[in-house]
């Protein structure tokens, strides 16, 4: 293992439900990394990023997943956070009556090893939100409660400015949101991927136009097919993956 | 410990109980001669006696309620409860005086640094007399009486008389008779005319003897144009024999007064507690039940507005928690009695590892009773597959102009939520606290803060060592 090694997929297999999603895929990512994976709807994209994290729901029947070289299979959701892990949703799940502000400050507590309390973390909270153009007003809204695509996206990257990842997992974060929008979730991105590995899960392009992928990986039926750099992003842009699935 | 006794004395903060320290006590069971000789023993006036023995008569001869759950309330053993117990020899007026045990115990439920910020009044009933009662002085120069329920009859017998059971007769169920045939203990509080009561109004109640039945009445009458907000709380310790809990609480708002009653009551899993609460809302008036219930066997409660005069206003927001081998049956009652009279009822309960809730609830609008409004919201989360919630509401409606919402659901912790919460550092138990927390924050926030506080505390620790 290199000293920098983040995250390591190994021959990976996962089924849910009895039926295999993910076939055979590996994947290793190195601090200070951005890698993007695009794929049609249903190639596994947000499987991948489920898993890692470890959704229940996901049945790893061959493989492994490493975290900074250790193998993650005996590590519960909650201590894949507390370890590093972070995944932005594509579908964050509202949690109505709770506060945004209360917990957030509940989640970096339980996450980050030396988490700041009382002023100092209220001056990072303000400093984070300024970044990402969010109204005060967020935080007394219930989490992800009643908020539009966009406001839901943003509390997703707000919470990664928070809780410091060493691994990011960004599942669809640029999904539904205008130009203005993805500019601002971009800075955010940029700021925690200069210093942490970082998987984007993405159909399109555009956000690869602000954070500049080091590596680009064509996903189809549950693995990778073709890896290459930022220009492989462009072409499956362009062309689609139909001549991918000849050559697979 | 196993994990059924750890169920029953539940992670209970507030378990604990001091030694028995009783100056009088009467042996158990009930007769007319106890019911005489609680009268005797208070110095009460003749007519108190009079209505003691003819509650006690009617309580013999009523029957139980046919509803709620008839097989907990048969098990109820009458003969096993003592109704009378005195822990301290008078009302004590300076917290210095109160006894160090009784001390101790108010002490871990942090009373007097509540009170030094800033309650109202504190009348604290320990077992069946307050024991320690204090107000400030500015309330006492606007004309506010406060006083624990068997001095105010002392001091102001000309007012209970007046009022005592206008609200709640007798004769109403057979607990209101149980309590009046031997209450002790409770809250008289007067609100004179215009007078507004910005401060919170508060007691703290306790049942701390082994089959100690807790019967306080309590008596609220705002005068024209007044208001005040009393808050009640109410923690006991856990025992293995039953005890039993039957109050009786009546609430008289006049002409364009305002009256809120918050209640958070924590009994234990042993407790009965079957509560009748009513108000009347004269033209104008407003009445706010906030009644939280966590804990105890079976609570029966339904706290109930008559909307008397025009334009009367009433508002019920309740919660409840069911744990295992609980039932939480409540709800409640509004009457329309009255024309352009509005209700909101908002009901939020859960149920978990076994327990049971149920909404009951009544909605009366009287043919006379034009253009009344009301909402009925209830919203039910059930957390495992052994839990369970019952919806039962009754609609009594005799004016078709009135206007009326009813919305009901009942809902699940979805996986999703969960995994959302622990991808963020939460372990389950955690996520549950939050959950739950979140789902009971509309009558959260209605509380004063440090009720606020210790509510999501307890809710947090029923979460804990329950899941996996």
């Amino acid at each position: 293992m290199l000293a920098d090694e983040i995250l390591r997929v190994e021959n990976l297999y996962v089924s849910v439900e009895g039926t295999p999603i993910i076939k055979g895929l590996s994947l290793t990512i190195h601090r200070g990394e951005i890698h993007a994976i695009m794929g049609r709807n249903g190639a596994g994209k947000s499987t991948l990023a489920n898993v890692v994290m470890g959704h229940p729901a996901y049945e790893i029947t061959s493989g492994n997943i490493f975290f900074k070289g250790e193998p993650l299979e005996n590590l519960e959701v909650f201590q894949r956070a507390r370890a590093g892990m972070f995944l932005s949703f594509q579908y964050p799940a509202a949690i109505p009556g709770v506060q945004v502000g209360t917990f957030l400050k509940k989640s970096v507590a339980s996450v980050r090893d030396d988490p700041p309390k009382g002023r100092a973390f209220r001056k990072e909270l303000t400093a984070a939100m300024e970044k990402l153009s969010m109204d005060k007003s967020f935080l007394s809204r219930y989490v992800n409660d009643g908020f539009s695509g966009g406001e839901k996206k943003r509390l997703e990257i707000l919470q990664m400015l928070l809780l410091q990842p060493h691994l990011a997992l960004l599942d669809e974060t640029d999904s539904g949101l205008d130009i203005d929008a993805l500019r601002i979730v971009a800075q955010g991105i940029n700021e925690v991927a200069a210093d942490s590995a970082c998987l984007i899960i993405t159909h399109y392009q555009r956000l690869l136009d602000l954070v500049k992928p080091h590596y680009v990986h064509a996903m189809i039926d549950g693995t990778i097919v073709r890896t290459g750099g930022p220009e492989l992003a462009l072409e499956l842009e362009d062309r689609g993956y139909d001549w991918l699935e000849v050559t697979a | 410990m196993s994990d059924d006794a750890q169920e029953i004395i539940g992670d209970y903060k507030y378990g604990f109980h001091d030694p028995e320290n009783s100056t009088i006590r009467f042996d158990k069971g009930l007769s007319e001669q106890v019911v005489r000789d609680i009268s005797e023993l208070k110095n009460e006036p003749q007519w108190m006696t009079d209505i003691r023995v003819k509650a006690y008569r009617h309580f013999v001869e009523r029957v139980m309620p046919e509803w709620g759950n008839c097989s907990l309330l048969n098990m109820i053993d009458f003969e096993n409860v003592t109704y009378f117990l005195r822990s301290s020899n008078k009302t004590e007026n300076s917290w210095d005086d109160v006894p160090d045990d009784i001390k101790n115990t108010f002490d871990r439920l942090g009373i007097p640094e509540a009170e030094q910020k800033w309650l109202g009044g504190v009348t604290a009933q320990y077992e069946s007399e307050a024991v320690y009662h204090s107000i400030r002085e500015d309330l006492e120069e606007q004309g506010v009486i406060f006083l624990d329920m068997d001095s105010g009859l002392k001091q102001y017998p000309e007012i209970v008389k007046k009022y005592f059971g206008t609200v709640i007769p007798h004769s109403d169920n057979k607990f209101s008779a149980l309590n009046t045939a031997v209450w002790s203990g409770g809250s008289f509080l007067y609100i004179p005319k215009g007078v507004h009561v910005e401060m919170p109004v508060q007691a703290y109640f306790r049942i701390n003897a082994k089959n100690m039945g807790q019967f306080e009445r309590t008596l609220i009458i705002a005068d024209e144009g007044s208001s005040v907000h009393y808050v009640e709380g109410c923690t006991a310790p856990s025992y293995s024999t039953d005890s039993l809990h039957s109050a009786v609480v009546e609430l008289i708002a006049m002409d364009g007064a305002k009256i809120r009653y918050s209640t958070v009551q924590n009994w234990s899993s042993n407790v009965y507690n079957l509560v009748t609460k009513r108000a009347i809302a004269y033209r104008n008036a407003t009445v706010e039940w906030v009644d939280g219930n966590i804990g105890s066997k079976l609570t029966m409660k339904y706290p109930s507005v008559l909307l008397k005069g025009e334009g009367a206003h009433a508002e019920v927001i309740s919660v409840a928690y069911a744990g295992k081998g609980q039932h939480q049956d409540t709800g409640a009652k509004v009457h329309h009695l009255a024309p352009n009279t509005t209700s909101n009822i908002l009901s939020k309960s859960i149920s978990k590892g076994g327990g049971r809730s149920s909404y009951r609830g009544l909605l009366q609008v009287t043919p006379k009773s034009t253009g009344c409004r009301s909402k009925v919201v209830c919203d039910a989360l059930i957390l495992d597959e052994d839990s369970r919630s019952d919806t039962y509401p009754t609609m009594e409606i005799g004016n078709s102009t009135a206007d009326l919402e009813h919305e009901a659901s009942v809902s699940k912790v979805s996986n999703d939520q969960l995994f959302y919460l622990m991808s963020r550092g939460f372990n389950e138990e955690e996520a549950m606290g939050l959950i739950v927390n979140g789902f009971f924050e509309p009558f959260t926030r209605e509380l004063p803060m440090e009720y606020a506080v210790e509510l999501n505390k307890l809710l947090e620790l029923e979460m804990e060592g329950s899941i996996g």
